[in-house]
């Protein structure tokens, strides 16, 4: 599986991305920067969490109108694979490529903690190494998580089981207090209809390997070798 | 010519910076503030010199750009 992560200034969850995708594919990604006119063909494309152009305008805003982000697009309206993390979320929706938006955590705070998610499709290319409903733990670290779509969009998503995973408590269960941004409807991460191109705001490079302190990471990067490979 | 632009969240979509300002000006004794919506003002300085080639081209900058249509609002002045 051939990949590449584009970095802009102030990603800084570009090397754990880099590291994860190396370590599981066995080969090194192409390293993208903001600046450079072409990608290289291959069969996904990573946008790493941070806080690109200094979150200026809004998180992602700047990100999204790169050139770069151009060949992104060019890229996924051919059907290949994106994943967005956290930054490269909020860059998603930025580009309209996937729907909603990331407004400021509700709490107003930075927020920085393992989270309980839920699996919500596990028919899609990030999600089929998880069982359907499967719990999993990832850290989250953010101030603008906060997941926005108005009633239709948001009934869409739901109807055409484009949510890919949701904030839930211990017992398994979306609860008010288990959502850690006020983000509607408990939404951590979402795909697109073509289910190319996925969005989450959790961080599931962050935990690859037991010295990380866990691995309900990885279930994420090995869906992407049985889909992809 | 000069352009203003002011960017406001759509109504119904929450605010919580807004929330926070409304708390705080009732704890420095503000009473009567029903609500606070805070939002963007950004100036321009454009070299077009006629008034509706103006509107057109900051509009499209608005959309494109400065703000996101799926949560704001905007508006322009042109002077």
């Amino acid at each position: 599986m051939k990949t590449a992560v584009i970095v802009f200034p102030a990603s800084n969850c570009d090397r754990d991305m880099i590291v994860a995708l190396e370590k599981i594919t066995g080969q090194k990604p192409h390293i993208i920067w903001h600046q450079d006119e072409d990608i290289p063909d291959v069969d996904l494309i990573a946008l790493p969490g941070g806080f690109s152009f200094g979150d200026y305008l809004r998180c992602g805003a700047m990100a999204a109108r790169s050139p770069v982000t151009r060949r992104v697009i060019e890229h996924a309206d051919r059907g290949g694979n994106v994943i967005g993390v956290c930054n490269g979320f909020q860059v998603l929706t930025e580009t309209g490529l996937l729907p909603g938006a990331l407004m400021r955590n509700e709490s107003l705070k930075f927020v920085c903690k393992d989270v309980n998610l839920r699996v919500e499709n596990n028919d899609t290319p990030f999600t089929n190494a998880y069982a359907q409903g499967q719990v999993i733990n990832i850290p989250m670290a953010h101030h603008d998580g906060n997941y926005f779509a108005d009633d239709d969009t948001l009934k869409a998503l739901e109807d055409e089981g484009r949510v890919a995973f949701r904030y839930v408590d211990d017992a398994g269960e979306a609860t008010k207090a288990a959502n850690p941004n006020g983000s509607r409807n408990n939404i951590a991460g979402i795909i697109s209809r073509r289910k190319n191109i996925l969005g989450m705001m959790p961080h599931p490079e962050r935990l690859i390997e037991d010295a990380q302190g866990g691995t309900d990471g990885l279930g994420f990067f090995k869906s992407m070798i049985n889909a992809l490979n | 010519m000069k352009a203003r632009v002011h960017i406001t969240l759509k109504n119904g979509v929450l605010d919580p910076q807004g929330k926070a300002i409304k708390h705080a000006l009732a704890a420095l004794g503000f009473d009567g503030v029903n609500d606070v919506r805070q939002g963007k003002y950004i100036e321009l300085d454009l070299a077009e010199t006629d008034p509706k080639k103006t509107q057109a081209s900051v509009e499209d900058m608005c959309k494109k750009l400065l703000s996101n249509t799926v949560i704001e609002n905007y508006s322009i002045e042109i002077e």
